[in-house]
């Protein structure tokens, strides 16, 4: 560890910081349908979707018409996209003539966009052309962020409002988060990037001849358009097979840089969005600063432990100095990928700039953990939120039965029915994750995929399943995935993770809309201050944290512990 | 659930048109347009062909290169079509016995350990196009000895093409194998 790296570190936690407000306003005057700068351009395009899919913007929905909407609209995404990746033989712009994806992996990567996952089964640069790549994933890199920020929103309005019965329209927030937030953001990175070096081309392919005279075919496409949208909407699934590590996805320091703002800068301003909505601006700080303790407290473990280096390389000859670099590139060195590795996983972006599965013991527990607290530090656009304030329910209900007293959030009474339907939802993660990796641990089909025996043959299995039910996406690569078993059971996982907790969710909105929003009283336990946030963090680390602690104690605890003394598997 | 086809539908595909087209295209024209060097895969060319990318790392095995990092793509190395990282664990044995492999094989070359970390350990990409500072001097006295250079001369070079982080902070120190090597042979083929 050096101060320049920790240096690095804080310059960018910086510039989120300075991000948030302003993007976070501007949210708040999107999604409150206000007029904006980009009113004048967008407007016309706005009112024309409405007018051809037949959707009256000024209706709105209850909980339940909400969520049907989302789950149709993710479900006719989903079509598109599996019958696009079926047919990619048959379509535009396939210049190195690849034929159909085959089933059971098309059938992984649609649900993996669809529901903001991300994982990589497939890889980009040897199986998909280029429109799969545009129209494709591209596209639901967008819908899929949309429809988070739709959700989080209506989980917003819930809590905004006083005795009503409707939450919004999904259609209506769902288009304004696509055309006046990820949109344009996307438009102003992706030439940004292209400045940096990031390719944007319809060539599929150079070839070099090299100094030593081999022939040399570089992989090539359009990386920059579909690598702004991929961070803006915290999504990860990227062009190339091992994604922002490979130098056309992000070849220098600076566009290391902007690929994490990207990320991290609209779940980090849709938390300010939800206090401007609510009324209470200090309340979005408070969850902000929860947010940001355990992700900083993740950054630095996981930069700890990396630049220590690995003993068992150290016996055989290698110079510790700096530090793990399996797995990592030159120009990130291990400041930047512990950086990266956080808060991909923090989020529920999974994109990578170095392999988690090359890590030490204890610097994949962070990423791993971080997924399994549900991706709520910030998480991903719009599902960070609304998971983070679930954990707030939990914590004002856990609060309120140490002193007897009615649980209340922003004025809301928080009673059985909430606590059930929070309890249904934060149960999904450990179901998931735990049952499939029990599961696959005992299949011997399934533990034949595994890259590396030993400990981390578990970690890898329990990483996959943590992935995908968070819906995050990044990987301990040494897992092949792409067998029929994974590509299923990964499915699946991803869908329930998605699905099965957004479901409940919404129904606390719906319970919640309908109460009266009562003004605070003498007795109100404040919910923006320090003794909340401790409360919150607490909460997440015990209930998100804890059920998984056997099974990280058995995966990359042994590894850690195997590594400093110098087993090997 | 049946009143929300139409919109699901009908916005499933205009979306698609917007996001999925009309953006990666207008993207591609600006990019093609303004900065077609970058957009193409900074492509370095040498008497009128292409020898490389500036970012993409390519495999040197004569002893009058530079060697890069090694790489896990497969079918063999720095293949720039099949992006690859070994993915191998911390405790994994397959990861030490190669490790040894090739901190023997250097020393054979001249080099002495403890080897810097990134000369002995395969990259995330496969294709990473720097190896750091204390690699690149490393190969020094072989470079210097294959082409019949002064050593001192190749060292200075090394030092030219060495990249600080910018500003002092935002990233690591690093050298580019292929300008490096494009450097060597204009010094001397």
């Amino acid at each position: 560890m050096t101060t320049i790296g920790w240096l690095q570190i804080s310059l960018l936690f910086l510039a989120v910081l300075l991000a948030i407000k302003p993007l976070g306003l501007y949210m708040a005057r999107v999604f409150s349908g206000e007029r904006t700068f980009l009113s004048p351009v967008l407007a016309p395009v706005e009112g024309g979707f409405y007018r051809v899919s037949g959707v009256d913007p000024n209706k709105e929905q209850s909980w339940l018409g909400y969520t049907l909407a989302m789950l149709t609209f993710s479900l006719a995404g989903f079509l598109a996209l599996y019958a696009m990746l079926r047919l990619q033989a048959h379509l535009p712009l396939n210049p190195q003539d690849y034929p159909a994806v085959p089933s059971d992996l098309a059938f992984n990567t649609a649900v993996s966009f669809v529901t903001n996952t991300n994982w990589q089964n497939y890889a980009g640069e040897t199986t998909l052309s280029h429109f799969s790549q545009m129209a494709g994933l591209t596209v639901q890199n967008f819908l899929s962020a949309a429809t988070g920020m739709a959700l989080a929103v209506a989980f917003t309005r819930a809590l905004a409002r006083s005795k009503v019965t409707t939450l919004g329209n999904f259609w209506v927030d769902m288009v304004r988060a696509t055309l006046y937030v990820l949109l344009p953001l996307s438009i102003m990175v992706a030439l940004v990037f292209v400045a940096m070096g990031l390719p944007q081309t319809l060539e599929a392919s150079v070839t070099a001849k090299t100094l030593e005279g081999a022939n040399q075919v570089i992989s090539l496409g359009p990386v920059a358009s579909q690598e702004a949208i991929k961070q803006l909407g915290t999504n990860g699934g990227g062009f190339f097979n091992v994604n922002a590590a490979h130098p056309f996805e992000n070849p220098t320091a600076w566009s290391n840089y902007l690929n994490i703002l990207a990320m991290l800068s609209i779940s980090a301003a849709l938390v300010y969005s939800f206090g401007q909505m609510v009324g209470n601006r200090r309340q979005g700080w408070a969850l902000i600063s929860a947010m940001a303790i355990l992700l900083i407290a993740g950054v630095a473990i996981t930069y700890w432990a990396e630049a220590q280096g690995n003993p068992i390389l150290t016996a055989v000859g290698v110079d510790p100095a700096l530090g793990n670099m399996e797995g990592k590139e030159v120009r990130f060195g291990q400041a930047m990928t512990a950086l990266y590795a956080a808060v991909t996983t923090g989020l529920s972006d999974g994109g990578v700039n170095g392999m988690h599965g090359s890590f030490t013991g204890l610097g994949g527990l962070v990423p791993m953990f971080l997924m399994q607290l549900g991706e709520v530090l910030p998480g991903g656009v719009g599902s960070g939120l609304y998971g983070m304030l679930v954990f707030a329910l939990l914590s004002v209900f856990v609060a309120g039965l140490m002193v007897g007293r009615t649980p209340e959030f922003l004025g809301k009474k928080i009673e059985g029915r909430e606590m059930t339907f929070a309890m249904l939802a934060v149960l999904i993660l450990p179901l998931v994750i735990l049952g499939f990796t029990a599961v696959s641990a005992m299949l011997p089909f399934a533990v034949a995929s595994i890259g590396t025996s030993g400990p981390h043959g578990l970690s890898e299995i329990l990483y996959a399943y943590t992935s995908t039910a968070g819906n995050n996406g990044s990987a301990f690569g040494g897992l092949t995935g792409n067998t029929p078993w994974y590509n299923t059971t990964l499915g699946i996982a991803m869908l329930l993770g998605r699905f099965a907790y957004v479901v409940p969710v919404m129904a606390i909105a719906g319970s919640l809309a309908a109460k009266v929003k009562a003004p605070a009283s003498a007795g109100t336990f404040p919910t923006d201050g320090p003794l909340f946030v401790g409360l919150l963090i607490g909460i997440i680390l015990i209930l998100g944290g804890l059920q998984f602690f056997p099974a990280l104690a058995l995966g990359p605890v042994v590894e850690h512990l195997a590594m400093l003394a110098g087993q090997t598997f | 659930m049946l009143n929300h086809l139409r919109p699901a539908f009908t916005l499933v595909v205009v979306l698609t048109v917007l996001t999925g087209l009309v953006y990666p295209l207008t993207i591609n024209g600006i990019a093609q347009a303004v900065m077609p060097a970058k957009a193409n895969g900074s492509l370095i060319e040498r008497d009128g062909a292409v020898v490389g990318s500036m970012l993409i790392g390519q495999n040197f095995m004569a002893d009058r290169y530079f060697w890069p990092r090694p790489s896990a793509t497969g079918p063999g190395p720095y293949n720039a079509a099949a992006s690859s990282g070994s993915n191998l664990g911390t405790t994994s044995a397959k990861l030490r016995d190669r490790v040894a492999a090739d901190v023997a094989r250097l020393k054979v070359t001249g080099m002495t350990s403890p080897m810097p970390a990134d000369a002995v350990t395969t990259s995330g990409s496969g294709l990473d196009p720097h190896i750091s500072p204390a690699f690149a001097e490393a190969q020094v006295p072989r470079i210097a000895l294959a082409r019949g250079l002064e050593p001192a001369v190749v060292a200075s070079l090394v030092k030219q093409q060495i990249e600080g982080p910018a500003f002092v902070i935002i990233g690591e120190a690093r050298v580019n194998v292929l300008k490096l090597n494009l450097a060597l042979d204009a010094l001397n083929m």
